[in-house]
């Protein structure tokens, strides 16, 4: 028990310093790692909580594409973060106004607590039908059986997502030169090579 | 056994003593792993060395001891004794971070590896899921390395190196369903272990084959050695590294090398077992079994290298997303299929006949 509250002291303090560093760090890119750091952590306290599967996934989806993607896109962006910062002076006063709405919202909810008795009746259902398996196949047993809909949904709104992005990205450049591999393949070395026998002092 | 599951039941002196021998044993198997990876990677670069001079009509390296067998051992001391230089306007603390943190990434990933047996150090149920979650923390401290540098050639190798292991990741998690709906398990020790009919070892050899691809692309290797290309970026993002720096991202290279080499060996050749199923050599130790797979696809590495010239960034993008990755999605449905229509899936005969005990149950409720 002590190594486990140890555990989980050390990466709960840890995320929350990450955290406060990812909105305080004046390089943005240091923000990317901080946030990376802060998911790690976090995926340590799912470890801890015997949610391994959940874990890996975390560190997977959002440490290996999402994280990867913020790096890419905040390393290239040329922008002056001086300037950038300075101006963001002048909207200090409507960030308050949503902070505080934000806050306020989450007052009420955290008062107003309550729980709908379906949700409860979720809570008190049998469990025992995962005894004795590890999360990930009680994970699955239920993802692909109760929730497959949910599931499927979810998949088909991310490859909306992922098509829309394509026809946005994609278009078509006239003024840059594209390989085609069809007509290199198709290419003889007869085509374009040629073998002579120069004599000496005449050239080709 | 599990100390901190002992403590209620036993006096804090024995729950002490428990748990100090556990960590010992631990740190000592750590130990034996790290100083044995070491010692490969060092061989492993001399092998190389060797087998290209092999492959080039050369000698490779004669000087250094007998056969040349001490260089590895002297580059290491030379590397050693260099002088670290950090650029001007690099990030400091980043650009040092990434080296090491990529570094023992590489040796981390190796808890989850079975050597023989019940030769593992966690033997967790999710033990493929922890060797993807370790790759991708990689990607991220070879961007870091590329960032860091301050330099355009690192920036760019960073960059290439990024995309090219994002592309080839995709298609080695559909290679891996492929294995996991065989053995039904993500524990690597059971995966090793699953039942393969023949039928099956054949449906899951043209998955071999793209995996050898994708793992020559995903450990930055000729011929898609296009984050380092030597002629195009001058290093990729090694560039800027000297010293001691440089030589933990050469021993990060070449122990995720090693790595590769031994996860297939786990995921198609069947681990420490004898090969091809010939149960009577079952007298040699698993360990032997192990290294000898993992050495056959190490050579195939170098062997490539030797071989074939570097693709062209366009071409790497077209074989990674328009050519493997179709083709291993349509195989995950085509294994899957062919493997629930012959009742092959794991657990699908328990299943059914469950399914058909609660049919009855319930008929005979109904009758009642």
């Amino acid at each position: 028990m002590i190594v486990q509250a140890f555990a989980f002291y050390l990466f709960a303090g840890i995320l929350i310093l990450s955290a406060l560093m990812v909105i305080t760090a004046r390089n943005p890119v240091h923000s990317v790692l901080f946030l990376i750091l802060a998911f790690f952590n976090a995926a340590g306290i799912f470890v801890l909580l015997g949610a391994e599967f959940l874990a890996m996934i975390l560190i997977i989806v959002h440490v290996g594409a999402v994280t990867v993607l913020f790096l890419f896109v905040v390393m290239m962006l040329d922008v002056d973060f001086s300037t950038l910062r300075k101006r963001s002076v002048s909207y200090i006063f409507p960030s308050i106004i949503l902070g505080g709405i934000l806050l306020f919202e989450l007052v009420i909810i955290y008062t107003y607590w309550y729980m709908a008795p379906e949700a409860l009746t979720n809570i008190a259902q049998d469990q025992s039908a995962f005894e004795g398996l590890s999360n990930t196949q009680a994970l699955g047993m239920v993802l692909y059986t109760d929730y497959v809909f949910a599931f499927q949904m979810a998949g088909l709104i991310l490859l909306v997502a992922m098509i829309g992005v394509t026809v946005l990205t994609l278009r078509k450049r006239p003024d840059i030169h594209k390989q085609r591999l069809h007509d290199q393949y198709l290419r003889k070395p007869s085509d374009v090579l040629e073998i002579t026998r120069v004599t000496p002092k005449t050239g080709v | 056994m599990n100390p901190i599951e002992d403590f209620a039941n036993n006096s804090l002196d024995l729950w002490l003593v428990q748990s100090g021998i556990w960590l010992a044993w631990t740190v000592a198997y750590s130990l034996l792993v790290i100083v044995g990876v070491l010692v490969c990677v060092a061989y492993l670069t001399y092998a190389e060395r060797k087998i290209l001079g092999g492959m080039q009509r050369r000698q490779g390296p004669m000087t250094v001891g007998p056969f040349g067998l001490l260089q590895p051992i002297a580059d290491g001391i030379k590397l050693f004794s260099k002088e670290t230089i950090i650029p001007s306007h690099a990030h400091r603390f980043v650009f040092l971070l990434a080296p090491v943190l990529l570094f023992s990434l590489s040796l981390i990933a190796w808890v989850v590896i079975p050597f023989d047996k019940g030769w593992v150090l966690a033997n967790i149920n999710v033990g493929v899921l922890f060797l993807f979650a370790i790759s991708s923390m990689s990607v991220c401290s070879i961007i870091m390395a590329g960032w860091a540098s301050n330099s355009r050639y690192a920036f760019l190798g960073g960059i290439h190196s990024a995309s090219q292991m994002i592309s080839y990741e995709v298609s080695m998690g559909l290679i891996i369903v492929c294995v996991l709906l065989v053995t039904g398990s993500l524990n690597l020790q059971e995966i090793v272990l699953a039942p393969r009919p023949l039928w099956v070892q054949v449906m899951l050899l043209p998955m071999l084959v793209i995996f050898l691809v994708s793992i020559l692309a995903k450990c930055n290797r000729a011929p898609f050695d296009l984050p380092d290309g030597e002629s195009e970026i001058v290093g990729g993002f090694m560039v800027e590294y000297s010293a001691m720096s440089y030589a933990l991202l050469i021993l990060a290279k070449y122990a995720n090398m090693i790595l590769m080499s031994a996860v297939t060996s786990i995921l198609f050749l069947g681990g420490w077992l004898p090969p091809f199923g010939m149960n009577f050599l079952g007298f040699v130790p698993g360990i032997i079994w192990f290294a000898l797979k993992t050495a056959a696809i190490l050579f195939f590495f170098i062997w490539t290298r030797a071989t074939l010239p570097r693709f062209r960034y366009d071409q790497l993008m077209r074989l990674g997303w328009k050519i493997f990755l179709p083709f291993t999605l349509i195989w995950v449905v085509f294994m899957a299929g062919m493997l629930m229509s012959f009742d092959a899936l794991p657990g699908q005969k328990q299943a059914k006949a469950f399914t058909a005990a609660q049919i009855e149950h319930v008929m005979q409720q109904q009758e009642k």
